[in-house]
């Protein structure tokens, strides 16, 4: 019996090694272009990659179908990070050292892409994250460049919204992650200037799965007038909901990491209320039509939806930025050499992505202005426009 | 709010966390008086649990749904019982361990690849997300009283039948002397399968009551099997009373930690006063001293 199996699979063996070949070989007719991609598709930031992934997958495929790019097909090389900076540096390697891929898009989280960004500098690739904290391109690196808006003008809008709503002390929520820590450095280093009291500091797991005890500690403090949670993992939802159990009622700001309705679905009727900066994608059908970014925003809206079965998300938003930023710039550079492409991404002026109008220069590798973000709120379960 | 009212609040919310910490502590004590097995895999029982009775919650009633939830996962307890155990009893209690922290590696894998990635939960049992029940001037919201009850219900349950039916009897004779127990006839394989598959619900139900307070993810077993392990360690291994006031300690513990430290400290603080009830009493709260008691129900 054993020998029977043995056998069989030996058999098996040999026809998946007779078929490799001519696989390989018509790979290789083609060329393909190679792009990278590390996002966590799984693990906590799951609800940031998943999305990533398969917007970046319709894109290609969709790419392909036309053509490629300068007559190539376009393959890409997708890594499940799960969210851990340890793979995505490993991904990394494989992806600069193995796959020898022309640019590399994601990580989808700040901390995997703090930990590559060296290491892509360091060998020259390029590098376009999908992750939003401010220290990606602040200071600038040569081959580094993010889709997402700045944590900075998040932290601007929500000031902003503070201070029509006359609210100046307020407790400061973040999770233990890149985004958390990179978050409350921003509102920590902004608040003095805006006029904002930080009364309460707190950071929680990224894991938590319960929060009273930290609001609990907000509550017992006296004078905080609204809460600024800032973290991308599940915990947004669970801040909504275990405040209203503790009866605190009082404004609750999140930062645009909240920019899945899945986030707000998750909160029920907790999320009432929550004000957030995002991008317009989660407001598309209440843009007007004279809006640059609503053709874009409509058709990728349309074909996500229609593709997955699920609502878009800005995180998505920020794949598809990253897959359109690198694939523009191959069309302007009309090369494939990484250094031309680099120089082609960093010149790029009035693109037209899902974050906003992207107008990239040697000093700003995000190219995103304020304007990216609109002031958004939860209403009826649905996301809308936040309106005075 | 008031200074009396505030130590409430950290109260009811270390016993929010706390009473999910024991009920995982249960079915860990459950399996390792009868086998001597840390059950590492135990968190996947209640992340099991969790998705299943979301799943089946489609289709069927909440009830029916966790019901079934209950079911299915008690019967997958007994058949990796069956699978991985039976055969390797004579293997070291480091093996066994070890086998456990794979299986749930691979539980969870499959979970991955059956459900996916994302973040689900149950409806509440009674209210929602907004509700919240005033307790002398604090509040909590209603699903932990569920929780609560549930812990009360199984563990009452539980001694009921370890005391006074047949078969728990059994149990209780085969981990506190296996060669003796199989000398008087008592079937000692099938009970261990029998006490895997009890955990194996337990978890289940488990992860049914914490879900919409937790959110059911593919990998939420991890950190409670740690937090439930404490927690069984702290109250005494192998007992069933010091599982759920071991829970509960550690819960309040960090609620307490919280309202002094720094959030990010609360696991250092009740780790640290774990680590301090084992240098005094290394056998646990509630544990007796007696090397061969430990396994005594």
């Amino acid at each position: 019996m054993k020998k029977l199996v043995l056998v069989g699979l030996g058999a098996c063996l040999v026809g998946m090694l007779l078929c490799m070949p001519t696989a390989v070989a018509a790979e290789k007719k083609g060329e393909p272009i190679k792009i990278g991609a590390i996002f966590s598709v799984t693990g906590p930031a799951s609800f940031l990659g998943a999305p990533e992934e398969k917007t970046a997958k319709m894109l290609v495929e969709k790419l392909n179908k036309e053509g490629g790019l300068l007559g190539r097909p376009v393959e890409l090389i997708i890594k499940d990070s799960a969210g851990s900076p340890e793979k995505a540096v490993s991904f990394a390697k494989q992806l600069i050292e193995e796959e020898k891929v022309l640019a590399i898009i994601g990580p989808s989280t700040s901390g995997e892409t703090m930990q590559i960004k060296n290491l892509c500098e360091e060998n020259k690739m390029i590098l376009v994250s999908c992750a939003a904290a401010e220290v990606i391109v602040n200071p600038v690196a040569k081959y580094v460049f993010k889709t997402p808006q700045k944590d900075s003008q998040a932290v601007t809008w929500i000031f902003n919204t503070m201070k029509e709503k006359g609210i100046s002390k307020v407790a400061m929520l973040s999770s233990n992650d890149g985004f958390g820590s990179a978050g409350k450095k921003q509102v920590e280093g902004m608040a003095a200037a805006a006029g904002i009291e930080i009364l309460c500091n707190e950071v929680y797991d990224k894991q938590a799965t319960d929060l009273t005890d930290i609001l609990t500690k907000v509550k017992g403090t006296a004078g905080v007038q609204a809460v600024i949670n800032w973290s991308i993992v599940p915990a947004q939802s669970i801040v909504a909901k275990n405040m209203k159990q503790l009866g605190l009622n009082i404004p609750l700001f999140q930062s645009h990491g909240f920019g899945n309705p899945k986030y707000a679905a998750a909160a029920g009727e907790a999320a009432e209320g929550t004000l957030f900066p995002a991008g317009r994608l989660l407001v598309v059908d209440e843009l007007a039509d004279s809006n640059p970014q609503k053709k874009v925003l409509a058709a990728y809206k349309k074909d996500y939806e229609a593709l997955y079965k699920e609502d878009v998300s800005t995180f998505g938003g920020h794949g598809y930025d990253a897959v359109l930023i690198v694939t523009e710039a191959i069309k302007k550079a009309n090369s494939t050499d990484r250094d031309k492409v680099r120089d082609a991404i960093e010149n790029l002026k009035g693109l037209v992505g899902t974050a906003g109008v992207f107008n990239m220069t040697p000093q700003d590798h995000t190219g995103l202005a304020l304007d990216a973000f609109e002031m958004m709120t939860v209403k009826g379960g649905k996301i809308t426009l936040y309106k005075k | 709010m008031g200074s009396g009212d505030l130590i409430l609040q950290y109260l009811l919310s270390g016993i929010t966390k706390g009473s999910i910490y024991a009920i995982v502590a249960i079915g860990f004590n459950l399996i390792f008086s009868a086998t001597g097995v840390l059950n590492f895999a135990q968190g996947e029982f209640v992340m099991l649990g969790g998705m299943i009775a979301v799943t089946l919650s489609f289709y069927v009633p909440l009830p029916v749904a966790i019901t079934g939830a209950v079911i299915l996962v008690a019967l997958i307890g007994c058949l990796l019982e069956v699978l991985f155990f039976r055969r390797l009893r004579r293997h070291s209690i480091m093996h066994m361990v070890i086998i456990t922290i794979g299986l749930s590696i691979v539980i969870q894998e499959i979970a991955l690849h059956l459900w996916d990635e994302k973040v689900r939960s149950l409806p509440y049992f009674t209210g929602k997300e907004i509700s919240s029940v005033a307790v002398f001037g604090a509040t909590i919201s209603p699903q932990v009283l569920w929780v609560l009850g549930t812990v009360a219900v199984v563990f009452v349950l539980l001694h009921a039948f370890l005391r006074y039916s047949l078969q728990g009897r059994a149990m209780r004779a085969c981990s506190s002397n296996p060669e003796a127990a199989m000398l008087s006839g008592i079937n000692i394989a099938n009970l261990r399968t029998l006490s895997f598959g009890l955990s194996a619900g337990i978890g289940a139900l488990a992860g049914c009551v914490i879900s919409p307070i937790t959110m059911t993810q593919y990998e939420m077993g991890g950190p409670l099997a740690i937090k439930g392990f404490a927690a069984a360690i702290l109250g005494g291994l192998g007992n069933p009373m010091g599982a759920v006031a071991g829970g509960l300690l550690v819960g309040v513990l960090e609620a307490f930690s919280v309202s002094k430290l720094p959030a990010a400290y609360n696991d250092v603080t009740a780790f640290a006063v774990l680590l301090l009830v084992l240098f005094v009493r290394p056998q646990g709260l509630f544990g007796s001293p007696t090397g061969d008691g430990v396994r005594e129900f």
